[in-house]
């Protein structure tokens, strides 16, 4: 009992970090209709410039502020000078796009900062929390909340408020949503935004946890994204559920059969579930137009 | 002359015009990576080109193609070449097998199933020491067709026998997609790209072309990886690495995935594009970035396409 | 054609910039990539010991021009770039292959053209069995294992558990541990593992510590799985002694898991890591002080035990090249073998045609995090 308490645990603890990653995908997406590669190095962004401008002096709270406007900034600036200027390109196109903005982001940050792992300390220490002769750190709370509220926020946005819906209207057709007077380049230039913010959020939750070097966006990106498939691409749910399921699989196959494959195992039911449901467990039917 | 003459004759005047212009032995290296890769990049365009789907894990099936040079001589005792030849037919069954119901998927979903195939391939390889040795990698036999060549008097270096034995590869793979684009079946295909439901409502069986299309890019994929271990000597789980798989989708997109010239183009610059970025040392991952982003915004159809219709419209 | 003979001509411009200098000497390393904070103190060092080289004259009046690569930790671009040091760059001799699959890369080159390579890398299979052309300058995972399993040994441990990276350092590494444990009388009662990007171990370190029997427990790997493994360790409260590898023996290890949670942690070390300990008569004092001292001036951190075993690969040619007097080929690689009581920051290293490593076990230290600081296991 007390063992299958633990790896549930885990599997939130990993889980939430992915869901967050992926709830970072579903605005630019729902905006744009672009999988944006470089959500990982948001991530990275926002745990490296904390930590930075931790070590030069700035308690962390105002160190995480800078680094989730700061990476806000940088996803303004992927906007406007990579992917609104490849507007309608196909998809392996975009990903291409993206895919170099991502390389050409560790480039900059590993010339600004170092290529060493870094790591500052938990926001409320290290005591772990007992839960049925189980573990968790604070710090996993941390994430975990930080993965709900801003799942509450994304949802809230997209159905109560006039600009989430904006952002939902240009996704489905940007000259229709021109045309009843939304602003899409405002739109594009917000979603860009609240993504990198969360990304850079993320980074700075689970830096206690995982440590961060300027290299770890591309492992960030894959997970967050197969989390995000897994869901149903574009649906806050769909993110939070499928990032908690991937983490909840990988710690379940690491504790009852083998933690070499564990995540083979992920991969294997992304798989399967997409065999099943073509557009992931929450996501929206597609449809062709001829 | 039809453009696969064109092609296939531009093709070969590279591959053997190219050797008087080198400077040192190096550049046979160099050049025997460009062929291997354009004839990966060849497969690549038979899929995304002429089928219009897309694969981020194309790399598992070099992985599998390289590791069979590996592994059958040592284990089954095949000549390497052989061994290659079954590494395609394994990568091809795998195809095959996993790709009707992959292929049911469009746009990202299909990406990220393909993406987590790959995935598979390469875990299977790190983590089976016991067969593959792990990640550090395994030695590939010796093909040993130099040793034949030098035994009828042909006596060229190791270098030398690898870049003319891939160009000539990539020759023969560039002559058998381009005789796939003007088949029934290359046409069919094309339909398909254009529309996948117009495709269907004039009866073109669609899921039985992607998953033609799928198989054959696999097998050329698989045929690249063996080369590359082959003329290695060694080879890791690297190959079937998911940057891998991306470097081969970017090179055909990069340089025009609609052709086989325009995606040899693209393997040609992007393989000798780390070698020229050593002079610009640590800011060589922030150009190879911006050199992909550019491209991609700049010239869209990829980069043969844009250049030829920039000189054709200085001619008007 | 236009645009390619111009890109030709491109290519070439930036391939022959290999400055004129007397002794050319190659490196490839791996500066990015996962392998990079393996491979960027180890590019440094080079740097460093060459600029330091040609200020102070050079070898035997010679300057030395170094041509450094960055291979990513990809193999296949390790070997282009070696067959562009020997057959561009025209080098005498090569350093470098951070991890092993980059070394194993570069082993066939080095060999074909016949010019020593000394690697960085850890794995037996590059000096085992010895092949003509190719040194190293790390102690070898298996020395690794059989240094922490004598310490075992010594406390009466008989029974232990494992968790280890899929990384190829974490996994070369448990090959090798596996294959010596029997000598030492220890069992492995579980075997657990872990990916190089992974956030959490506690479902492994659940099993290892509900697997009954267990003494202690072991954790070959790199990067920032032990971290993470030293912190859910404590998390679960095992309890028991953790053994970490060499692969994490530098001070960014107890920032990263804490102090608090790498107290009592043992792990196999270079002198590098406690030059103020070092007994004064010690071979390797006065190398480790003077690299030390000379790292943290140039680049203001402390260099790890990875820089140093560039710091080794390059005095070790350096000497060669001195004591041969000459820039062939073959008469460095015969210099190399004839190394003779150099101490360097890894062990004091003396080859033979029959070892191209030059040192054993005792070379290693058994050190013990206490209080945040290394010390040194009596």
């Amino acid at each position: 009992m007390a063992e299958l308490m633990q790896f549930l645990l885990s599997g939130v603890t990993v889980g939430a970090v992915y869901a967050l990653v992926a709830l970072g995908f579903t605005i630019i997406y729902n905006a744009s209709d672009v999988v944006n590669f470089a959500q990982g190095e948001f991530v990275m962004l926002g745990g490296m410039i904390t930590v930075f401008a931790h070590m030069a002096g700035l308690p962390i709270p105002l160190a995480a502020l800078i680094a989730i406007a700061g990476t806000a900034a940088m996803g303004v600036a992927l906007n406007k000078l990579a992917i609104e200027p490849a507007r309608g390109a196909p998809v392996v196109s975009l990903i291409i796009i993206t895919i170099g903005a991502s390389i050409f982001i560790q480039g900059v940050a590993q010339l600004v900062f170092d290529k060493q792992l870094h790591r500052f300390p938990a926001f409320s220490g290290d005591t772990p929390i007992s839960i049925f002769g189980a573990t968790i750190l604070p710090q996993s709370l941390w994430v975990l909340a930080g993965a709900i509220v801003v799942f509450v926020g994304l949802w809230a946005f997209f159905t109560k408020t006039l600009t989430g819906r904006a952002v939902l209207a240009t996704s489905n057709n940007r000259l229709a949503a021109q045309l009843v007077g939304i602003n899409t380049n405002w739109v594009m230039t917000l979603s860009f935004a609240l993504s990198a913010a969360i990304g850079a959020l993320a980074g700075v939750l689970v830096t206690p946890i995982t440590n961060i070097s300027y290299g770890v966006g591309i492992a960030y990106a894959l997970k967050g994204f197969a989390a995000a498939m897994l869901g149903g691409m574009g649906v806050p749910l769909g993110a939070l559920v499928g990032g908690i399921l991937l983490g909840l699989i990988e710690a379940l196959t690491a504790g009852y059969l083998s933690s070499v494959y564990k995540d083979a195992a992920a991969f294997v039911v992304i798989l399967i579930v997409l065999f099943v449901m073509p557009s992931g467990i929450f996501g929206r039917k597609s449809t062709d137009r001829v | 002359m039809t453009t696969k003459r064109v092609t296939l004759l531009i093709l070969a005047i590279i591959v053997i015009a190219s050797p008087f212009f080198f400077p040192s032995n190096f550049y046979y290296r160099v050049g025997s990576l460009i062929f291997v890769n354009g004839l990966a990049v060849t497969g690549m365009v038979i899929l995304i080109g002429y089928a219009g789907q897309i694969s981020l894990g194309h790399a598992g099936f070099a992985g599998i193609g390289g590791y069979a040079c590996a592994l059958a001589p040592v284990h089954l005792g095949l000549h390497p070449g052989l061994a290659a030849i079954l590494g395609a037919a394994i990568s091809g069954a795998l195809a095959w097998a996993v790709g009707r119901p992959i292929l049911r998927l469009k746009g990202y979903y299909l990406a990220v199933a393909t993406l987590g195939l790959g995935i598979l391939v390469s875990m299977v390889l790190a983590n089976e020491a016991w067969l593959t040795r792990g990640p550090d990698g395994i030695e590939v036999p010796d093909l040993g067709l130099n040793d034949v060549l030098e035994f009828v008097g042909i006596d060229i270096s190791n270098a030398q026998f690898w870049y003319f034995f891939s160009g000539l590869a990539l020759v023969i793979g560039a002559w058998i997609a381009l005789n796939l684009y003007d088949s029934p079946t290359g046409r069919a295909l094309r339909a398909l790209h254009g529309s996948e439901i117009a495709a269907r409502t004039v009866g073109i069986d669609v899921a039985r072309l992607k998953l033609q299309a799928f198989v054959i890019s696999a097998v050329y994929a698989s045929i690249a990886g063996s080369l590359l271990a082959l003329q290695n000597k060694f080879i890791t789980p690297e190959v079937a690495g998911f940057m891998h798989s991306i470097e081969m989708v970017t090179m055909a997109v990069l340089g025009g995935v609609g052709s086989v010239l325009g995606a040899f183009f693209g393997a040609a610059i992007l393989t000798t594009l780390p070698q020229v970025l050593t002079v610009f040392q640590e800011y060589e991952q922030i150009l190879l970035g911006l050199v992909m982003m550019l491209c991609m915004i700049f010239m869209r159809e990829g980069l043969l396409p844009s250049i030829l219709r920039a000189l054709r419209g200085k001619d008007k | 054609m236009k645009t390619l003979t111009a890109l030709a001509s491109f290519v070439a411009l930036g391939l022959t910039t290999a400055a004129q200098a007397d002794i050319k000497i190659g490196a490839t390393v791996s500066e990015t990539g996962p392998a990079a904070f393996l491979g960027d103190p180890e590019a440094k060092t080079l740097k460093m010991m060459v600029e330091k080289l040609n200020a102070a004259g050079g070898i035997n009046g010679e300057e030395i021009a170094l041509t450094l690569y960055d291979d990513g930790g990809d193999p296949n671009k390790a070997r282009t770039f070696a067959t562009r040091l020997v057959e561009d760059d025209e080098v005498v001799a090569i350093i470098g292959g951070t991890t092993t699959g980059t070394s194993m890369s570069i082993i066939p080159v080095a060999e074909d053209a016949e010019i020593p390579f000394i690697s960085l890398a850890g794995a037996i299979e590059i000096i085992d069995p010895v092949k003509e052309w190719v040194f190293k300058t790390p102690h070898t995972d298996r020395m690794a294992c059989q240094k922490l399993f004598e310490d075992m040994k010594a406390r009466g441990i008989t029974k232990i558990g494992m968790i280890s990276g899929t990384d190829g350092f974490g996994a070369s590494m448990r090959k090798q541990c596996l294959e010596v444990v029997g000598d030492y009388g220890i069992e492995v009662l579980a075997d657990e593992s872990y990916g190089p990007t992974d956030a959490d171990m506690t479902p492994q370190l659940t099993n290892i510590k509900n697997t009954a029997g267990i003494e202690a427990v072991l954790n070959p790997g790199f990067g920032q799985g032990p971290s993470i493994v030293t912190r859910n360790y404590q998390q679960l409260a095992v309890g028991l002694p953790l053994y970490q590898s060499h692969g994490v023996a530098s001070k960014g290890f107890i920032d990263l898991a804490g102090p608090e949670a790498a107290e009592g942690v043992r792990l196999p070390g270079t002198a590098l890591l406690i030059g103020s300990l070092l007994a004064a008569d010690d071979a390797q004092k006065p190398v480790v002080d003077a690299y030390v001292t000379e790292y943290t001036a140039a680049y203001g951190e402390a260099p790890s035990t990875f820089g140093g075993y560039a710091h080794d690969a390059f005095a070790i040619l350096v000497d060669a090249l001195t004591r041969a007097g000459s820039t062939k080929p073959s008469d460095i690689r015969d210099a190399i073998e004839a190394t003779s009581s150099l101490a360097g920051t890894t062990g004091v290293v003396t080859m033979t045609p029959e070892d191209h490593l030059g040192f054993d076990l005792s070379a290693f230290r058994m050190l013990e995090i206490k209080n945040g600081e290394w010390t040194l296991v009596p």
